[in-house]
């Protein structure tokens, strides 16, 4: 399938993004620029992770309003694929795209560590390759990154299924330990109401290798080839051949 | 404005340097003349009292691509790629506004790298505190680190090592170090060397304010004063975002596609605009016209003055061939950074600015630069503050060595440092291999199977003893470090902290530190491709101990070889390389069990250590090693529940320890001799171990096996693991919960 990965001012995990999706799961990877105005021809669009414009006013909120935004609501709007990583969750909360918002974490300060999240729903686009119940290890890395929204938007979220992941602890249990930022609901990760949009803050383009985070961050990428039809099988060699500045 | 000598000592300058200036310039300087040369023979820039000792390092060595004199050194590491590294001081800033000043440290040397071409992959720190209690700690410390935290993470360089100490010591002068490390392809390494006559000179990144101005001369290369938070205004205000695009632009100006059009390039830190040009033409035998009305600028008004020396952040000064100004400009514009072109090389070995017409600098360039003052300045030996001698007989031996390890792991310096660590994203550009928490970082190199293994280190306790044997000490604990991690040694850059030269005991400490650090990097075949002085630590006429911090890199040839320190699974043999002895001069224990700094320091013999070291490393290419910790502060009781403990993912492990010591329980397990390694190894992996260990002359020894729940050290100590972690873990974050918030 073919993956667009968004390069904001500032984006620094889209070069990670790219690399997994080439090299480690063989597929085809269009670099998008803020400033380019369509996303034709693409099944499925990555914003990535970093500090757009600084994260400056407010993370993402200048982001949204970037040229490319236009064409990814569009393109989200007729049901095109769209996952948002950490920084990229924030733009599309922004962006009215999934509900809700991100805020200071509960101890203020930024947070890096490997965290466990418990899959709440496997009958997604995004999720499909977990059974519900999984526990995957994934790190996060955000200041930013305590979920919160109205009581009628997290009913609605309940209600429609679309709280996708959770941080637990290692035994898939909701503690407040185990919650890195105060999330509402320890809530790391949800969906919109047509289930083709998805958010999260932990970062599966870190899980992808055993030598640098480990493997549990795959299951994302794959869940999402195989909801396009795809093998989702890890191919042994790279089929692209361009070079990327990242590892 | 009439220049007096009065006027020159305000700028930081003596008055012999003032009469230096008129007699070479034949006449006096105007004050934009003045201010050039005040921070151009600033100590920081000039390095006019160490250039004269720093001569005596080994510079050269089969992998040297790049030595001192450039933005930093360059060390080769096959398949076509070097890799670019430098660890810079940001002390005084720092301790003035700590949040903005380690930022602006972070972002300095993140520049140095960058503009060797090299795209950064690693930063490390190096910390240095007061006491735990004093009460301006807590502040510094929160704002140093959340400095650290929202520059590296903004801009998308992971932090993945370091240290952190405290230390009554730096109460009133806290150290700020901070190393970056970059790769890049062999043969595409920038310089900044200003040639071709008529070729333009081009002005990237932010825009010229007034921050920062004397940074280099007042601040950097003055002591404290009760006054000094006056300085605030001269440390600059950085912006990691700015910083992200200009990086990105630079690196894209760099590539093979549009490199022609690049003659050299120069970062503007210190000193500003004033140095990156000078410097510049310096390297290139070359001068400079520059026309200050053209540099962009925050607000009007700003004077010619204000334009040389403002070290406003995020900025570089480029070199271009003529013609290409159009295309650079181009890319610069993309990622919406100015570009503004504001001179020409000349032949004339001159600075010349001009503004608004007038001629306001025409200086030679090598006054400046090759031929600025340096000074022999008078060395003496202090009265030692140690007499050398500890009795162990006056010395009460612990009733519960249990308490007594829980209290070192518990002192601040020993400590886990997962507070600090945790608000540091050490996951970005998806190559870090060991994260913070081990014996020495490990990122793995671009597009190879190879890792990069790094770390920083310096024991200043000892160095205030012995400002020798202490700095061998920190470059073979470095070595260490590296080889625990199962990496090569292969190169090392430095950041030499010290008081003011000006004091023949200060000169002396920094005398006997080069020579140690010298004798230490030829032992270990480690050359210096780049480095720092910082003086003028003090406050008050207190120095702070020499603290000369190492940072040294080594090379894993395939990353999957990597080796932590903390213990696998139940039933691996854990197994003493090296030798105790009897020490326990000026270790960790008899400063926070005994309040006392004394008894010399350890013994150290550089062939031992290198033994050791080759041992360690062919262990770890061979795959033997499960685990491998350097026994260092704490010796080794610490040092083994370091191994049960520190890792991030797993459950600690319990170990079964029996120890021959024939000496002093407490010498045992808490003294810190040096040349030694814990390793933990499958069974069946022994003989082979103790085959290396023989062909290279390690004394090893099988000490236990990692077993249950608890760590048991013979008789003496038997501690629930679990205990040992909590107290461990949560010691830093309830000590700074204690401390002041000011």
């Amino acid at each position: 399938m073919r993956w667009g990965v968004i390069t904001f001012p500032g984006s620094n995990d889209d070069a990670q993004t790219a690399f997994v999706l080439e090299r480690l799961l063989g597929e085809s990877v269009v670099r998008l620029w803020h400033k380019d105005e369509s996303v034709d021809g693409l099944d499925c669009v990555v914003l990535p992770g970093g500090f757009s414009y600084g994260d400056y006013l407010r993370c993402g909120a200048v982001a949204r309003l970037s040229p490319i935004m236009r064409a990814v609501e569009a393109f989200a709007q007729g049901g095109g694929m769209v996952l948002g990583i950490c920084n990229g969750f924030q733009i599309l909360c922004e962006a009215g795209l999934l509900p809700g918002a991100l805020i200071r974490n509960r101890e203020l300060g930024f947070s890096c560590r490997r965290v466990h999240v418990r899959v709440e729903e496997a009958d997604t686009h995004f999720t499909n390759r977990c059974r519900r119940g999984d526990v995957l290890d994934i790190p996060i890395k955000h200041g930013e990154g305590c979920y919160i929204a109205d009581d009628a938007t997290l009913r609605s979220l309940e209600a429609g299924r679309q709280i996708v992941l959770r941080y637990t602890d290692a035994e898939g249990r909701v503690t407040p330990e185990a919650n890195p930022n105060g999330s509402l609901g320890a809530i790391a990760g949800i969906r919109n109401a047509r289930g083709n949009v998805f958010g999260l803050m932990p970062h599966p383009e870190h899980a992808c290798e055993w030598l640098v985070g480990g493997e549990d961050g795959r299951k994302i990428f794959l869940s999402i080839i195989a909801a396009q039809g795809g093998t989702a099988e890890t191919p042994a060699v790279p089929t692209s051949s361009k070079v990327l500045s990242g590892p | 404005m009439k220049i007096t000598a009065d006027i020159a000592l305000q700028h930081g300058l003596s008055a012999a340097e003032y009469e230096r200036i008129e007699s070479t310039l034949g006449r006096a300087p105007t004050l934009e003349e003045l201010g050039v040369f005040s921070v151009m023979w600033s100590e920081h820039c000039s390095y006019k009292s160490s250039r004269i000792h720093l001569r005596g390092l080994p510079t050269t060595g089969p992998r040297v691509l790049q030595g001192p004199g450039e933005n930093a050194g360059a060390i080769d590491v096959g398949d076509g790629l070097a890799v670019v590294f430098k660890i810079e001081s940001h002390n005084h800033p720092s301790f003035v506004e700590p949040f903005q000043g380690a930022a602006t440290g972070v972002g300095g040397i993140l520049r140095d790298i960058f503009t060797m071409g090299a795209r950064p992959i690693a930063n490390l720190n190096s910390l240095r505190f007061g006491a735990i209690d004093h009460p301006r700690t807590g502040f510094l410390v929160r704002g140093v680190v959340g400095g650290i935290g929202h520059y590296g993470n903004c801009i998308g360089v992971p932090t993945v090592g370091g240290e952190v100490s405290f230390d009554p010591g730096y109460d009133h002068n806290i150290l700020v170090n901070a190393f970056t490390l970059g790769v890049v392809k062999a043969d595409r390494i920038f310089r900044a060397r200003a040639t071709g006559v008529g070729n333009p000179v081009m002005y990237v990144g932010s825009r010229t304010g007034r921050d920062g101005i004397h940074g280099a001369s007042l601040l950097a290369s003055a002591e404290f004063d009760a006054e000094s938070e006056s300085k605030r205004p001269t440390v600059q205000v950085g912006d990691p975002f700015t910083e992200k695009l200009l990086l990105e632009a630079c690196l894209e100006l760099m590539s093979p596609e549009l490199s022609h059009h690049l003659v050299a390039i120069q970062d503007m830190g210190a000193a500003g605009l004033t140095s990156s040009s000078t410097e510049m033409a310096s390297r290139g035998g070359t001068g400079l016209d520059l026309d200050l009305s053209l540099v962009p600028l925050r607000e009007s008004g700003v004077t010619p003055y204000e334009i040389l020396l403002s070290e406003s952040q995020e900025r570089m000064l480029l070199v271009l061939h003529q013609g290409s100004e159009d295309a650079v400009r181009a890319i610069f514009s993309k990622w919406d950074l100015e570009a503004a072109v504001i001179g020409h090389v000349t032949d004339t070995k001159r600075l010349r600015c001009t503004f608004e017409g007038k001629l306001v600098v025409d200086l030679p360039i090598e006054p400046l630069t090759d031929d600025a003052p340096a000074y022999d300045r008078p060395a003496a030996e202090p009265h030692a503050s140690d007499d050398g001698k500890l009795n162990l007989k006056d010395l009460p031996e612990p009733t519960d060595y249990n308490q007594t390890l829980l209290r070192l792991m518990e002192s601040p310096n020993l400590c886990s440092r997962e507070w600090v660590y945790r608000q540091y994203d050490a996951y970005v550009g998806g190559g870090t291999v060991v994260r913070p928490g081990s014996d020495a970082a490990v990122v793995r190199l671009p597009g190879t199977e190879k890792a990069i293994a790094m770390t920083v280190d310096c024991n200043s306790r000892l160095c205030l003893v012995d400002p020798y044997v202490g700095t061998v000490s920190a470059v073979a604990e470095a070595a260490r470090n590296l080889a625990a991690s199962g990496a090569e040694p292969i190169g090392v850059t430095n950041c030499l902290n010290f008081g003011s030269p000006e004091k023949p005991e200060v000169m002396w400490q920094f005398q006997q530190a080069v020579a140690g650090l010298r004798d230490a990097c030829l032992a270990f075949g480690t050359p210096v491709i780049s480095g720092n002085v910082s003086f003028y630590n003090e406050t008050e006429g207190r120095s702070i101990p020499p603290t000369p911090v190492i940072g040294m890199v080594g090379l894993l040839e395939d990353a999957s070889q990597h080796v932590t320190q903390w213990f696998k699974s139940e039933g691996d043999a854990i197994v003493l390389l090296g030798r105790n002895r009897e020490e326990l001069g000026s270790s960790e224990y008899l400063a926070v069990v005994h309040h006392q700094v004394r008894g010399g320091v350890p013994w150290i013999d550089l062939e031992i250590e290198r033994r050791l070291i080759r041992a360690v490393v062919a262990s770890a290419r061979e795959g033997l090693l499960r685990s491998a910790h350097d026994v260092a502060e704490g010796g080794l009781a610490v040092a083994l529940a370091e191994c049960c403990i520190t890792s991030e993912t797993t459950a600690p492990l319990g170990a079964r320890i029996e120890l021959e010591g024939g000496f002093r329980p407490d010498a045992l397990l808490f003294g810190e001799s040096h040349a030694r390694m814990i390793v933990s190894v499958r069974r069946r992996h022994l003989t082979r171990l103790r085959e290396i260990a023989r062909r290279e002359d390690v004394p090893i020894s099988v000490i236990g096996e990692v077993r249950g729940k608890v760590l048991e050290i013979g008789d003496l100590v038997g501690v629930d693991v679990a205990t040992l972690r909590e107290c461990w873990r949560s010691a830093l974050t309830k000590a700074l919960a204690g401390s002041a918030a000011a």
